[in-house]
């Protein structure tokens, strides 16, 4: 079973090679959008890697769930509902939601995708693999 | 013109691996301001060609249902010109094909040597009226006809039958 630190050099390697950013940039705190300019259609491309890296599959949906942001329930005149950000806490358990809670502008939605959460998220299907 | 940067499937296996080529031509006239004295083909319509290659054969996984379209190029390296009187052999690998895209590492041989690699990754578009309006049937099976996909398409390994999806396009689109 792969310990936290070799999971973070592949997380690492992966967006090394996606985004075309430095090794030093990528750090656990590093948002994927904010600070290594990562667009949708990188999305696509972190998923292929990450899957290829660990040997996982990722669903659709379930590492970025991009879908909530057009779903006028959860998201409304450019910020996320009450039901949006219980959404979000069932969709991302992996991310720091309560943060973003106390101001969930939608705008800022990018500022949860962080290394860390990322790392967490291969974790928990790198630890439920058996 | 027709912007179509492949001349003929060799090699196609479906979900696989496809193989086309590119016969470089002084006919092109492209060719003759790229450059002036020294016609060599823009390595941009090689790219072209290899996604045109590797897109066909991810298009063709999910039966052409999926509208396949180029979406990102991680990385690409050219290696050698390409000259009037090459024929540039595309090959392309599918890597993984998911519900939304696919990635596929592609490369361009002129004879044994590597003239250019490539990894491309592919979106699926999803429905809407701009997405129908690009993809018609009949157009692309003409095309595809062309290409010669119909006569080297392989199934399953070692089947010689076409690849399922295209025997709809045949009964629908070649009158």
């Amino acid at each position: 079973m792969p310990t936290h630190d070799e999971i973070l050099t592949k997380i690492r390697t992966a967006l090394v090679e996606a985004l075309g950013v430095d090794e030093d940039e990528v750090t656990p705190e590093a948002t994927l959008t904010g600070d290594l300019g990562a667009e949708s259609i990188d999305f696509l491309d972190i998923v292929f890697r990450l899957e290829k890296a660990f040997d996982i599959k990722i669903p659709r949906g379930e590492l970025f769930p991009e879908s909530i942001m057009t779903d006028p329930q959860y998201v409304k005149d450019g910020k996320f509902t009450p039901a949006g950000v219980d959404e979000l806490r069932k969709r991302m358990p992996f991310a720091n939601i309560e943060a973003f809670a106390k101001n969930p502008v939608a705008r800022e939605f990018g500022n949860l995708f962080t290394v860390d959460m990322v790392a967490k998220y291969i974790e928990s299907k790198v630890n439920v693999k058996a | 013109m027709r912007w179509i940067w492949i001349d003929r499937f060799i090699e196609f296996e479906s979900g696989r691996r496809a193989r086309a080529i590119k016969n470089v031509s002084l006919a092109e006239d492209h060719l003759h301001d790229h450059f002036f004295g020294y016609p060599v083909m823009p390595n941009s319509l090689i790219l072209e060609g290899l996604a045109q290659t590797g897109g066909i054969l991810v298009g063709e996984h999910s039966n052409f249902e999926e509208k396949v379209v180029l979406a990102k190029v991680p990385k690409v390296i050219f290696h050698l010109p390409a000259l009037p009187g090459d024929t540039l052999t595309y090959t392309a690998e599918v890597e993984a094909i998911n519900a939304d895209g696919a990635r596929v590492n592609a490369t361009s041989h002129i004879g044994e040597r590597l003239q250019a690699e490539a990894e491309i990754v592919f979106a699926h578009l999803r429905d809407d009226d701009r997405v129908k309006n690009l993809f018609e049937p009949k157009n692309f099976v003409f095309t595809m006809k062309l290409l010669g996909v119909f006569d080297v398409g392989r199934g399953s390994p070692g089947s010689p039958a076409e690849p399922a999806g295209l025997r709809q396009f045949k009964s629908t689109g070649g009158g």
